[in-house]
């Protein structure tokens, strides 16, 4: 019997989040993703235990993960752009000291303070670093309210598997839109020793310190070393894309999260006036799927990259595509959300009608 | 009465020469050596026999490289120190 | 015990040890610390407490950026480094997720009253049932010697080289007396560790804060106003002589919060 649930998307993370047996959450207002911390302060402590504290800040906030994920409790956090550009010092101790956690951004328009309207524009910030030095996170794009649900649990998976923070890369829209969602159960809450963390010295064991400072060069370099090992694993392994109507397609859309379901739409009106059109959707933004891209790169006769930013994930796909093939843009910024029907005059004018 | 009779140890490696513990002592019982450890401080040396065991300069010593002992009437002394006028160079075994 | 401490002949022998350092929760190591350096006492107190009370193997530590961001490698206790200032609300992380543990802050006064005076306030203002300990010297001893919230009007530094100029950059921040008032403060005490008998009352605050840990009563803060020879540019006996005759009259020692409310 499933359970379903008609559901604003910030909110069916949080409800993932009790419902997968997350332990903790650390954060601070900001619009367009309150509703996570509000939901989780109404529901989760009295039904799971699990601990939900509104911190002074979101720098607060990082800081309260980075101390809870170093126990090995199951522990996230989110915010909106603004908020996550100040938790980038965290984010980078967190994955130099390999912590497993989830973050979450709700992306809205920028730079600055911005709009609380939905953007992409933290492709960057997310996928190439934001914080200090050579570090990746896992990030997940998800394009509808199930997904982010779905992506709860997936992330905390990823986070353990390779101890190391995910991102779920949300935006505004998809944290304030309602959609029908199917709810997982309810899982207990569960805790292991997973032998490296500070939970206080194990009897017959050196004490275990969670830290991100080496002083010693030669060190620090292993350190770096192991950490881009781990980051090639990451990418030979989990990859995920989707992929719509590009077996026959002539000019794909590249495109992720909410602006991909906007090109499925484009693609539906192209393919009613003649036109073959697919649409590639990463999935997960780290690990980029290069080799998929790539693949498509020899057989079509171009690429249209379409997101809420000036640009960003576009120099990726160029990356993959490596010259084989044209790679158009079509962006709208401030928070605007394009409309299919622009985003095919785009695609006419600038790809089919450029190759014509 | 006689004031108890105490002792320290001092491990020479660690100390660091600070002195504090020359300046906690009631009895005026410690001193810099004329030599220096392996770190290249000169490490500080008890230069009398009035130690009481008060444990004032363990206390305060920063490197906790000193142990106390006191005469607690639990053990007879089958050797006593005195007539100490020059440094004591404590060689430490492994 | 390392070996060498004992002489075996003589007065020196285990029956009559009245002081030994601790053999357990500190490693028996020469720290990095400057000569007379009141971090050292500190740590050894510290660790002597834990040791006494038999709790090696539930606390857990957070040493942040300072002199002391090395602690975890002399105290033989689970500890977590945590960014410049940020120490408080790392270890609410952890004390909101492991409530049994003991947690303890080990913080500077760049960390605690500069970077991290939002988080400091606000740690004591939920009452988080942790120990912060507050090392107050006066000057940024990691990165060389400049000025900080609590240097002395007239004190000289690396960034106030014709000494503190209060017009200028306002008067010393008194974090201990801000955070006192807070009704979630539950123990609040000013101390120090250049005498032996400062020593003593110290290791006893220490204690204290911690069995209150243990009954759930709130944030205990100890400040330890100490030392710092290198960068005061004194010898480590003058540098403790300053502390008597200069920070002490500016930080009063005493108790400024206790749990039956008056003066301690």
């Amino acid at each position: 019997m499933k359970e379903l649930k008609l559901m604003k998307g910030n909110e069916a993370l949080a409800e993932a989040a009790i419902r997968m047996g997350c332990d903790a959450y650390f954060g601070y207002p900001i619009t367009p993703q309150s509703e996570v911390l509000e939901y989780l302060s109404r529901e989760a402590t009295k039904r799971t235990g699990m601990v939900v504290l509104q911190a002074e800040s979101e720098v607060a906030s990082i800081n309260m993960v980075y101390g809870a994920a170093g126990t090995g409790k199951k522990v996230f956090t989110s915010s909106s752009s603004p908020g996550i550009s100040l938790m980038q010092e965290g984010i980078s101790y967190i994955a130099c000291a390999e912590l497993p956690c989830l973050l979450v951004n709700v992306n809205r328009g920028g730079p600055g303070l911005g709009t609380i309207q939905p953007g992409q524009g933290d492709y960057f910030q997310s996928v190439k670093g934001g914080g200090h030095g050579d570090y990746k996170l896992i990030v997940l794009a998800p394009s509808t309210v199930q997904e982010m649900s779905d992506f709860v649990q997936e992330g905390f998976d990823l986070a353990f598997k390779y101890r190391n923070p995910v991102l779920i890369l949300a935006d505004g829209a998809l944290g304030q839109m309602m959609e029908k969602v199917e709810l997982s159960p309810q899982k207990e809450r569960t805790f292991e020793d997973l032998g490296w963390t500070t939970i206080g010295r194990r009897k017959g064991e050196d004490s275990k310190i969670v830290t991100s400072l080496n002083l010693k060069s030669e060190e620090m370099e292993k350190i770096n070393i192991h950490l881009q090992k781990k980051y090639k694993e990451i990418e030979k392994n989990e990859v995920k894309y989707e992929l719509i109507g590009c077996e026959d397609a002539d000019y794909i859309f590249v495109a992720f999260g909410l602006v991909a379901r906007l090109c499925t739409k484009a693609a539906e009106l192209a393919r009613e006036k003649g036109m073959k059109v697919g649409v590639i959707r990463p999935i997960t933004l780290f690990p980029f799927p290069t080799d998929i891209i790539r693949e498509y790169a020899s057989k079509i006769k171009g690429f249209m990259d379409v997101e809420m930013n000036a640009g960003q994930m576009i120099e990726d796909v160029r990356l993959s595509v490596e010259g084989r093939a044209p790679v158009e843009f079509y962006g709208r910024m401030g928070g605007i959300v394009p409309t299919p029907e622009e985003i095919l005059v785009a695609l006419e004018e600038k790809l089919i009608g450029g190759a014509k | 009465m006689a004031k108890a009779k105490g002792d320290i140890i001092i491990d020479i490696e660690k100390c660091k020469g600070c002195e504090l513990c020359v300046a906690a002592c009631p009895q005026d019982s410690l001193a810099q050596a004329k030599k220096v450890n392996a770190k290249g401080y000169l490490y500080i040396v008890k230069v009398n026999d009035e130690c009481t065991g008060c444990t004032n300069c363990a206390l305060v010593c920063p490197e906790g490289a000193i142990t106390v002992y006191r005469d607690t009437g639990k053990k007879e002394p089958v050797a006593k120190i005195t007539n100490v006028k020059s440094d004591i160079t404590v060689t430490v075994k492994e | 015990m390392s070996e060498k401490m004992i002489k075996d002949e003589g007065l020196c022998v285990k029956e009559n040890i009245v002081y030994a350092p601790p053999q357990d929760a500190m490693y028996d190591v020469s720290t990095h610390y400057c000569p007379g350096c009141g971090h050292g006492v500190a740590h050894r107190i510290l660790a002597e407490v834990i040791e006494e009370m038999g709790i090696t193997n539930d606390i857990i530590g957070v040493a942040p950026v300072g002199c002391s961001v090395l602690a975890y490698n002399y105290l033989n206790i689970d500890m977590t480094e945590a960014a410049h200032g940020r120490a408080t609300a790392v270890a609410t992380g952890i004390k909101r997720v492991l409530p049994d543990k003991y947690v303890f802050t080990y913080q500077g006064d760049g960390d605690l009253a500069a970077i991290g005076t939002g988080e400091t306030i606000h740690t004591v203002n939920r009452g988080e049932n942790i120990l912060i300990i507050f090392i107050n010297n006066g000057i940024y001893g990691m990165t060389g010697g400049q000025m900080a919230p609590t240097t002395l009007p007239g004190m000289k530094s690396t960034t106030s080289p014709f000494g503190r100029d209060v017009a200028h950059v306002g008067n010393p921040l008194k974090m201990t007396d801000l955070v006192a008032q807070l009704p979630s403060a539950y123990y609040v005490t000013r101390q120090s560790v250049h005498k032996p008998a400062n020593v003593r009352k110290t290791k006893k605050a220490i204690q204290k804060a911690l069995e209150y840990q243990k009954e759930g009563k709130g944030t205990c803060f100890i400040e330890i106003v100490s030392n710092c020879p290198s960068n005061w540019k004194m010898t480590p006996i003058e540098s403790n002589k300053f502390v008597e005759e200069s920070m002490i009259p500016f930080y009063p020692l005493g108790d400024l919060k206790t749990p039956n409310g008056k003066e301690g």
